[in-house]
């Protein structure tokens, strides 16, 4: 049984139809990136399984349970972390703060602060500044805090909306990296992403979302291969 | 991590405080117009620092909190007033138990109907509200109507000074119970949640806090204490009406949210402190209170708006913070 499951997913804003009945599934352990341009379709997805929006129509397994009427709160205590667009952290609290937050739905004080001295081993840029109030730092920093504030809920998986976006090359790097090193860690990874090249090179499988609808999917590498992917989204 | 000790230090300054300004006033020191004054701003307070749970670690704009102050007044001015049966220091209690929980609910349940509703909207609906509840006192029996409820009684009886100082003790009191709680509610893990709400619902999604219910139970607490405040109105003035309780009053409060900072619960306090006792100690100017109310709300606006400002004020706390850490280092 596959970890998470999309079936025939209707998404509507208003009048509009913004997902055309999708379906996709993520293996637990794996990476699977969603792909597509502006307008696709991707974080809107991301949303619906997250409970932030109501599909029309469809289902959403998770571990065998249907998400579609589960409020966004109650998804994180079963295992699925969101680390959504934008870096939205919560830019007036401490950095600290921020992390502590991640582990609202959890109550064992003490692996809590197991889990802060890992989060911080992953990120020492983190620790180094622990006290400081989170909307100070660099746009690389804020992305980093955010996936720390996903991984202090101990998640099984990880739901990223573009973690890359508007990061230097740099940080765009390191925070590959860094997606590399959480599925390493056993946690299985949904990334939603527009740096169609390094989403398909890190990532097991993938689909291609255009406009609503998946128009491709399979093997990442196979894809990179794919002469249509190559010419809308590696421009080669 | 703090100690349980360094969270009660300020308990132990409020009591010395008490101590100083009740010499000042058993010994006269203090003239008896400031005697009467210091109730109110003790009142003041409580709904300056409730509001500020709402505006400044919430983050959502109430222009209606006089309406849950009205509620709690009325409701404890007619346990005072019509339960005679019970001993007074004994019905205080009970009024404040009572004004508190009646507040505590219809804040609540005011919330949850428009829990849609945010920023601009929001606002426009809790000065609406404020308006409907100073209605809806007049035509409920037992208040007085348009004219009022009077012979309530207070907590201010005796000669001068000792009324002066029962109603101060007894507003005092009160209010430093009431600080306590919300600061250590800010402080509690629940505390962070009010903020992760304030500065991205979303983000506070994703991390699980359920945040309509986050902000439903927040309003209600803020209605709660502001329904404490009502009753020390009460009992300090033995008379309510209601026309003390209209959207002046709001603003007002507000007013001291704004130039004290919007969540800074010190600054709260102060600025409560300033805008009750200035047009006192000049006296002139009591006559202008609302015009300078009007030209602090202005300033601080424009002030805040001022990147040069901010930056100046940024500068001063650093400085004042590491005034007060080498202080403390002092001390060790």
């Amino acid at each position: 049984m596959a970890m998470l499951e999309v079936k025939d997913l209707h998404v509507f804003y208003g009048v509009i139809e913004a997902i055309k009945g999708i379906s996709f599934s993520v293996e637990a352990g794996e990476v699977i990136a969603l792909i597509g341009a502006n307008g696709a379709g991707k974080t809107t997805t991301l949303h619906t399984i997250t409970g932030l929006i109501q599909a029309k129509q469809g289902e959403i397994l998770f571990e065998g349970q249907n998400l579609c009427k589960t409020p966004p709160h109650k998804i994180v205590s079963m295992g699925m972390a969101h680390v959504p667009e934008g870096r939205r952290i919560f830019a007036e609290l401490s950095v600290f703060a921020n992390l502590k937050l991640g582990a609202y739905t959890r109550h064992d004080k003490h692996e809590i602060d197991q889990t802060l001295e890992m989060v911080y081993d992953r990120f020492p840029r983190l620790k180094e500044r622990r006290g400081q109030i989170a909307g100070t730092l660099s746009g690389g920093e804020q992305q980093m805090l955010a996936m720390g504030r996903a991984l202090m809920s101990r998640p099984k998986i990880i739901l990223m909306d573009e973690p890359s976006m508007g990061l230097s090359p740099l940080y765009v790097s390191q925070i590959f990296s860094i997606i590399e090193e959480i599925r390493r860690s056993g946690t299985t990874v949904l990334l939603v992403e527009q740096n169609a090249k390094k989403a398909l090179e890190i990532a097991d499988r993938a689909y291609v979302l255009e406009t609503g609808n998946i128009a491709l999917e399979g093997d990442a590498h196979m894809l990179m291969e794919n002469d249509s992917v190559k010419r809308a989204y590696l421009g080669e | 991590m703090k100690t349980r000790l360094q969270r009660l230090l300020p308990l132990a300054g409020a009591a010395l405080l008490y101590g100083v300004i009740l010499l000042l006033m058993a010994t006269k020191v203090l003239p008896r117009s400031y005697q009467q004054m210091l109730p109110t701003i003790c009142t003041y307070i409580i709904m300056a620092v409730s509001l500020n749970l709402v505006v400044g670690f919430l983050g959502d704009l109430s222009l209606g909190h006089a309406a849950f102050y009205a509620v709690g007044a009325y409701v404890g001015g007619m346990i005072l007033r019509y339960l005679t049966a019970i001993p007074f220091g004994v019905r205080v209690i009970v009024a404040i138990a009572a004004a508190a929980a009646v507040a505590f609910v219809i804040g609540g349940a005011f919330l949850y109907f428009v829990r849609k509703l945010h920023g601009d909207y929001l606002a426009i609906v809790t000065l609406a509200f404020g308006e409907f509840v100073r209605s809806i006192v007049k035509i409920i029996p037992g208040t007085g109507g348009s004219a009022g409820l009077t012979d309530i009684p207070t907590i201010a009886a005796g000669a001068f000074p000792i009324k002066y100082i029962k109603a101060f003790s007894w507003s005092y009191v009160i209010m430093v119970i009431s600080i306590f709680l919300i600061v250590n509610l800010i402080r509690s893990r629940h505390g962070r949640a009010i903020m992760a709400v304030r500065d991205n619902s979303i983000a506070a999604a994703s991390v699980g806090i359920n945040v309509s219910r986050c902000r439903i139970v927040t309003f209600a607490i803020a209605a709660l204490f502001a329904g404490i405040a009502g009753v020390l109105y009460a009992a300090n003035t033995a008379a309510v009406n209601p026309a003390d309780f209209d959207y002046n009053v709001s603003i007002e409060v507000l007013v001291m949210v704004v130039l004290g900072g919007m969540g800074n619960i010190g600054g709260s306090i102060i600025a409560t402190i300033i805008l009750v006792a200035l047009p006192k100690v000049l006296l002139d100017a009591a006559q202008y209170r609302l015009l300078i109310y009007a030209i602090a709300l202005i300033a601080m606006m424009m002030l805040n708006a001022n990147p040069r400002f901010t930056a100046f004020k940024r500068r001063v706390s650093e400085k004042t913070s590491k005034f007060v850490k080498s202080l403390g280092r002092g001390r060790d």
